[in-house]
């Protein structure tokens, strides 16, 4: 028996939100502990007697027996989960009780309820998005410290901030609550930009990264498998992860280079992963609300249907990132509008766009800003005025992927 | 062909540490996995042992005097044992060497077991 991939990180997320269902979030230090401990028994049983069968199981049968000792031995129920407080304090509800918790169902429900705690917007936003990675996700500080390239004392930091706020809220974010709209976007932005990291991000490492995209499209599914969190603009953001996601086994080599869009082998391109993504963008264009997420995932799903860069409709992309500007418009919007005009018009009418961007000077660190214009100048044959602004671009870049991607770019123009 | 016994010793800070993050805790069993497996393979382990709990009593003395554990005054705790057939003692701690509680700051203490028919 082989222990499936990331089978303790997956474990951990769930156990821990069964847990804090029992506990409360004051307590969330005390589910960590558990599920802690679980893993230490595993460890010492399976290597004698081998894996178990069902391995999940096993966890989640071990975390459930320290669950009920815990609570007994405590003898005021008023200690955990004031949801629970009824239950757990007669022994004819107890053992039914934290069964229930670790119902699937609940488990899944108490799931959405953390990811919707830790998008608290009085957190800044890496505060919710470490929160997400570190306790639904299962990933320790180093790790998340090494995708956002800072130091892992700075992470843990970041993370007990999180949860010190998490812990003294009274309880879990309820979803009937007045403020669960608003709440709902900051989980969706939070879960945006944790794929975002993974898709454009600082670290080197392709597992790293394709790590924190399917953990991105995994809580997104979360939300769409619950009525009340399954919105056409939630439908719209998981379309537009798994039509980016879709592109991820051509965007990144295996050493971890990066193979800008208009370049990929568009044969490697997960057409399950495409599929699932159309269909999603289907479902999300029921509704009457039309997102940023639907547009952007609408130009996802044009690239993903064309076979090439020649037969890509750029006309339908100009237009839905006109659409964009006008609904939520950045000078990063404006930018990729400006290379899709360079690609439906000429390179001439994509550098006079360019240009004529508002607030390009939000741009002066982003170091695809000259790369664009680098590309322009090289298409239009222009290789030394390409090459200054490809060195531009090389000097701005923020990780070792830009910068090898940026100096490829400068060695293509020649000397 | 004779029989060791294999004693893991770790401090329970250690022990924690090495399954602290949901990836360590996998990669550890992994390789607890790997290194039990290959004493199989090579027909070195005669019985995976058993684990034993952190928690228990002692009983000291002509007083007979219970303590309960966890046994906070000892440093690195008895955390289980294996059982193992090698040619030597040299061939035993030799084996030894690729168990994964080395790098986790824990210890293989390797007994032979007494010989009963001489």
């Amino acid at each position: 028996m082989e222990l499936s991939e990331h089978l303790f990180r997956r474990e951990s997320g769930r156990l821990v939100a069964a847990l804090v269902r029992i506990f409360g979030v004051h307590n969330l230090a005390l589910a960590e502990d558990v599920v802690q401990d679980a893993f230490c028994r595993a460890l010492e049983v399976w290597k004698v007697r081998g894996i178990p069968d069902n391995p999940a199981g096993w966890l989640m049968s071990v975390a459930k027996h320290r669950a009920l000792d815990i609570v007994r031995r405590e003898k005021t129920a008023s200690t955990f989960a004031a949801e629970l407080s009824q239950v757990l304090a007669s022994e004819w509800t107890l053992v039914p009780g934290i069964e229930e918790a670790f119902a699937d169902s609940t488990i899944r429900d108490e799931q959405l309820r953390m990811m919707f705690s830790s998008c608290d917007p009085r957190l800044p936003e890496e505060v919710q998005v470490a929160l997400v990675l570190n306790i639904l996700c299962g990933f320790g500080a180093g790790e998340i410290a090494a995708a956002f390239l800072t130091s892992r004392a700075a992470m843990e930091k970041r993370i007990s901030r999180g949860k010190k706020s998490l812990a003294s809220s009274q309880r879990l974010f309820d979803l009937a609550d007045a403020e669960f709209a608003p709440r709902l976007s900051a989980v969706r932005r939070a879960l945006y930009l944790l794929f975002n990291e993974g898709y454009h991000g600082a670290s080197a490492e392709t597992a790293v990264r394709i790590d924190l995209c399917r953990e991105a499209i995994r809580l997104t599914m979360l939300l769409l498998e619950s009525p009340q969190t399954a919105s056409p603009e939630t439908q719209a953001l998981a379309a537009l992860m798994h039509l980016h996601a879709a592109k991820l086994p051509a965007r990144l080599d295996s050493e971890g280079d990066l193979n800008p869009l208009l370049e990929q082998d568009r044969t490697r391109w997960d057409t399950r992963l495409v599929e699932q993504g159309l269909a999603l963008l289907d479902q999300s264009a029921a509704g009457t609300v039309v997102s940023a997420f639907h547009i952007e995932a609408a130009i996802a799903a044009v690239h993903a249907t064309a076979r090439s860069v020649d037969e890509t409709d750029w006309g339908a992309i100009v237009g839905l990132y006109d659409r964009l500007m006008a609904m939520a418009p950045s000078p990063v919007v404006a930018l990729n509008r400006a290379i899709a005009i360079g690609q439906h018009d000429g390179p001439a009418q994509g550098l006079e766009a360019l240009g004529a961007i508002s607030d390009s000077e939000r741009l002066d660190r982003y170091p695809f800003y000259p790369a664009a214009i680098g590309e322009l100048e090289f298409r239009r044959g222009n290789q030394e005025g390409a090459r200054t602004h490809f060195l531009e671009a090389a000097a701005l870049a923020r990780n070792d992927v830009e910068r090898r991607f940026l100096e490829r770019r400068v060695r293509e123009c020649g000397d | 062909m004779s029989q060791f016994v294999y004693l893991y010793r770790m401090t329970e800070a250690a022990r924690q540490d090495a399954m602290g993050t949901p990836a360590r805790a996998q990669q550890n069993m992994q390789r607890w996995m790997a290194w039990m497996n290959d004493l199989d393979k090579q027909g070195h382990l005669k019985d995976r042992g058993q684990p034993l709990e952190r928690t228990g009593k002692v009983v000291r003395g002509q007083q007979k005097t219970v303590t309960d554990g966890p046994f906070t005054e000892a440093k690195d705790l008895v955390g289980g044992f294996t059982l193992v057939e090698a040619r030597d003692i040299d061939q035993a701690v030799e084996l030894s060497r690729g168990c994964p509680i080395l790098d986790g700051g824990g210890s293989v203490e390797v007994r032979p077991i007494m010989k009963m028919d001489m």
